[in-house]
């Protein structure tokens, strides 16, 4: 174990973690607002309204997406990512209009990665092989959960029997497939997640992304919870054990997490969103979308409108962009810190401290070195297990 | 305007804290039309807003009341509110000198309480003439004859003609007057030609006049623009106003002998006046002063530190503008390594710690850390210098210490005889010594000689908590005594924290360093470190708990959306820890620092 002063500092003259927003990629996040209902746990920009003008929406995006490319001249793109909302209740041809705009504006990397979320109910599935015409070629599908009544209880619209299908066919169609689950749920114990989670592994592509239910401000479960309604939810020692639980069982299977809440089978990690915790660049189009784009020691990120009306307006005046904001070489350093100890590759000391000279004190690294929350090897921070199910508290003691 | 003496009555009410003091005192003034109806609040002798919302009075006030009476004659009635509590008892004493007759208020439905026997008790000390007065006799539970039975055996006066009154309705109030008049004497003596002799009975501070003191005169004539000199303190001024209180100010042209009102002097601050100083002419002394005279001291200590450090000159300003008006607390700065700067403050007792506190807090806004009260100790050294010990922290090695003295109490508590066994166990936990145990029908009287430092804290609470509240306690000095008496630290995470030390028997030290371990375990929130805490006298450890390690705090979902705000969020968080104190890694919350020291047995 290192103490004091003696962690490895070199910055060499030219400052190379400048450059590594580069390194990190460049992604194209596109956000559908509209769901078919809204989820109880659901804290993100969606909205549930009767008829939407496609083709108008498609529009938009198009106006977006020839925007950003004027602001990020000669760009790679390594990834495009639909989010929501629900994107699979985009038509296939919003889909196209967007995908074949983006090929126009930027150049695409080879090995693109083009991921669309979709609910794996029946009208999304018949749509697959449009989608995949189209140039998606990785989907993540909600399932959510695999026991019927906790289907209801989380207010997904589809059966076990619904998943299980649209897993299948997804299989068929798409070259990388994940789907979501949420657990920690009420009334689960481990026996119920380790059952429940072994089936899901029988299921599994290549990816796999597994959250512990969280109560989120703005939910409905949120409200419940405030007014004393909402019981059941394991315990801090059970939740910790059922997050245990999943590291064996997926390490088992071949996909281990290469993030907090991710597993992949190695190669297969979701590239779009190593692009957030690598902390390197993406244009984010839609109503509620972030964006973070870097230009030399500079970086901006950027937000559109939330309602849906109010972007869609925007955008077709001809900036979608609500605030741009320059980020603090504190901000920065924060960001990269808070995001790269998610993903196990850890964060590079250099390019924090080049991008704020008194980021990761060497006090601070040496006591949660040694209380065996963080490793070090060679100019590299990571979690360790310990470390990664406390991260929060990992990062408020980074944070100046 | 001098009134003669004969037609003069000078009284005080003693009553225990909610049988109706106030109340009664608020229909004397209303029922002889002293205050016009639209200007009748409830308790309007109680000035502060502290005193209104506790039920209990800091500083005496004086009321001026003219009765016509029954014979024809119309009387001026003086009432002088005295502070009901033990913590102001010399304040009381001096008060009831000032008066010749009390009326005792006996709660019908409750009976005699502790601090109704020991104020009754320094009113007969001051030869009073006493009319009993039970109130709330429209209640269905009054027992007025019970309870009259229980005032002649247990205060040993005679309660046939106790008058009965609600003091809520109204009442019996026309006696309890009537009373005033033939059964309370005129004041005695009083000679208006004689050179001045008045008592300073309180003082208090006004922000627009100065200080205010309240006088009863025994000798000679007190008027505007007189030169006066308080005999104790040696200060002279010169008196701008003569008055009384009606209740509102009334000036006056002259106060003779057997008035009580106030004087106007610019003094400057109330630390210039002595409750109990005898007052008079600079030119023309008299003779003696009033016995009796003695300066307040402070016996309860206690560090009070802003929540906010930034807050340290606020809280400088405020103490200074309450010491003012108060001349019986004390404070000087303190500095703890775990609170930053503060004050070490004295105070007469708790009632009073918690008043000053509670100003603080509510009048100036400022949040407070208070630390562990704690009492004088004296320490012997070997050498035989003697230190008096007002805050643990500041222990002397103990290798040079020959013995510790501590303060001991003598302590009077009646109770229901359903709770007394629990009573008899708080006490002998708190290394009582039984003096005396009687009862009074199906109360009992228990007198414990009590150490002052077992009782400073939570000794009241706990008393409350095991008799469901039916117990009534009260307590004087009555000296110093040897006793096994250690320092003992608390460690966290291997540092001590000079707050949380405390003075404790040898023989409880075990005990009371296991309760302080379990309950900071309870009150420090889990770190990502597992945190040991220590109790240690000395360098050994007597007893030790762990507080384990956070098991998860993590946020299950983070993409580029979330960044902007999951990181304000993590702000926010840290921004609320650093309203928690640092001690090396561990941060602890104030309300640990009082909390810790609450022992529940």
């Amino acid at each position: 174990m290192r103490s004091g002063n003696s962690w490895p500092v070199a910055l060499p003259e030219d400052r190379p973690g400048l450059e590594t927003w580069q390194r990190a990629g460049f992604g194209l996040y596109v956000h559908w607002p509209f769901c078919a209902a809204k989820c109880p746990y659901c804290d993100f920009n969606s909205h549930v309204v009767g008829r939407v003008d496609q083709a108008r929406w498609a529009e938009a995006f198009r106006a977006e997406i020839a925007r950003a490319g004027a602001e990020t001249p000669g760009r790679i793109l390594s990834s495009i990512y639909f989010g929501g909302g629900t994107p699979s209740l985009m038509e296939v041809d919003t889909v196209a209009a967007v995908l074949d705009t983006a090929r126009d504006t930027w150049t695409f990397a080879n090995d693109i990665e083009i991921t669309l979320e979709a609910n794996p109910g029946s009208v999304e599935a018949a749509r697959f092989h449009g989608y995949r015409a189209a140039g998606v070629n990785r989907v993540s599908l909600g399932v959510q959960a695999l026991r019927a009544p906790d289907l209801r209880r989380l207010g997904r619209l589809h059966s076990v029997e619904d998943a299980r299908r649209a897993l299948g066919l997804a299989r068929e169609v798409f070259d990388r497939v994940s789907f979501d689950l949420i657990y920690a749920r009420q009334g689960q114990s481990l026996e119920d997640w380790r059952a429940e989670l072994s089936e899901a592994l029988e299921m599994a592509g290549d990816h796999l992304s597994l959250y512990q239910l969280t109560v989120e401000p703005g939910t409905a479960f949120w409200t419940r919870a405030q007014a004393g309604g909402f019981r059941g939810l394991p315990g801090e020692d059970l939740a910790a054990e059922m997050y245990e639980l999943t590291q064996e069982l997926c390490n088992a299977a071949g996909l281990p997490a290469y993030e907090v809440s991710n597993h992949a089978r190695p190669g297969s990690e979701s590239r779009h969103n190593l692009i957030y915790w690598h902390a390197g660049d993406w244009a984010g189009i839609g109503p509620g979308a972030h964006g973070r784009l870097g230009s030399g020691a500079q970086r901006v990120a950027t937000e559109t409108a939330l309602a849906p009306t109010a972007w869609l307006a925007a955008a077709e005046a001809g900036d979608g962009i609500s605030r741009r904001t320059s980020l603090s070489p504190q901000d920065q350093a924060g960001e990269y810190i808070m995001m790269g100890l998610r993903s196990f590759d850890g964060i590079e000391i250099d390019r924090a401290r080049a991008m704020w000279d008194a980021a990761l004190p060497d006090d601070k690294l040496a006591d949660l070195v040694g209380d065996g929350l963080l490793v070090l090897e060679g100019a590299t921070v990571r979690t360790t297990p310990r470390g990664r199910l406390v991260l929060n508290g990992v990062i408020r003691e980074l944070m100046a | 305007m001098s009134t003669p003496l004969s037609r003069i009555r000078n009284f005080s009410i003693v009553a225990h804290i909610d049988h109706g003091k106030s109340t009664l005192a608020d229909r004397l003034i209303q029922l002889t039309g002293t205050v016009a109806e639209r200007d009748m609040k409830e308790q309007l002798l109680d000035a502060m807003d502290i005193e209104r919302e506790r039920g209990i009075t800091i500083k005496a006030n004086t009321v001026r009341i003219d009765y016509p009476a029954q014979d024809g004659q119309t009387y001026v009635l003086n009432l002088i509110d005295t502070p009901g509590h033990v913590d102001f008892a010399y304040e009381v004493s001096r008060s009831m000198r000032a008066v010749e007759g009390s009326l005792l208020v006996v709660d019908a439905t409750q009976g005699v309480e502790a601090q109704t026997l020991a104020n009754v008790y320094t009113a007969i000390e001051a030869d009073h003439e006493i009319v009993p007065v039970l109130n709330k006799v429209d209640l269905p539970a009054a027992e007025p004859e019970r309870v009259a039975e229980q005032i002649e055996d247990v205060i040993g006066i005679d309660a046939s003609d106790a008058c009965l009154i609600s003091a809520k309705t109204g009442v019996g109030i026309p006696d309890v007057l009537e009373a005033i008049v033939q059964r309370l004497p005129a004041p005695r003596g009083g000679d208006p030609d004689a050179p001045l002799k008045a008592m300073l009975v309180d003082s208090k501070y006004d922000q627009y006049l100065g200080v205010i003191c309240i006088v009863r005169i025994v000798d000679g004539t007190l008027k505007k623009g007189d030169r006066i000199r308080m005999m104790k303190t040696g200060g002279t001024y010169d008196v701008d106003d003569v008055g009384v209180y009606r209740p509102a100010m009334t000036a006056v042209d002259r106060l003779g002998p057997g008035e009580i009102g106030y004087l106007n002097a610019s003094i400057k601050q109330v630390r210039d006046t002595r409750v109990g100083d005898t007052i008079t002419h600079e030119k023309k002394q008299c003779a003696e002063p009033l016995p009796g005279f003695k300066p307040s001291v402070p016996v309860v200590f206690c560090g009070l530190f802003p929540v906010d450090t930034s807050e340290f000159e606020d809280l400088r300003d405020a103490i200074e503008k309450l010491a003012l008006n108060d001349a019986s607390f004390s404070f000087e700065m303190e500095t703890s390594a775990a609170l930053g700067f503060g004050f070490r403050c004295g105070f007469l007792g708790l009632l009073h710690l918690e008043v000053i506190r509670d100003r603080i807090e509510r009048e100036y806004n400022i949040e407070l850390i208070t630390t562990a009260p704690s009492v004088i100790y004296h320490i012997f050294m070997k050498d035989g210098e003697r230190i008096d010990l007002h805050n643990p922290a500041d222990m002397p090695d103990p290798s040079k210490i020959g013995h510790v003295e501590e303060p001991r109490i003598k302590a009077t508590i009646l109770v229901p005889d359903d709770y007394l066994g629990d009573v008899l166990k708080l006490c002998q936990d708190r290394r009582g010594i039984q003096l005396d145990l009687t009862y009074a029908g199906s109360r009992a009287m228990a007198v414990y000689d009590l150490p002052l430092n077992e009782v400073v804290f939570d000794f009241y609470d706990r008393l409350k908590s095991v008799t469901k509240g039916y117990a009534s306690f009260d307590y004087e000095m009555i000296g110093y005594r040897e006793d096994n008496l250690v320092k003992m630290q608390v460690l966290v995470n291997d540092e001590p924290v000079d707050a949380l030390a405390m003075m404790v028997h040898r023989d409880r030290a075990e005990m009371r360093g296991r309760a302080m371990c379990e309950k900071l375990k309870d009150l420090i929130p889990r770190h990502m470190f597992k945190i040991p805490i220590q109790a240690a006298i000395g360098g050994k450890v007597i007893a030790r708990e762990t507080l384990s390690a956070l098991r998860k705090d993590v946020t299950a979902k983070c993409y580029g959306g979330d960044a902007s705000r999951k990181k304000k969020l993590l702000e926010k968080q840290k921004a609320g820890k650093k309203k928690m104190r640092q001690f090396g890694r561990v941060e602890i919350p104030q309300e640990a620092f009082i909390s810790a020291l609450k022992m529940d047995e």
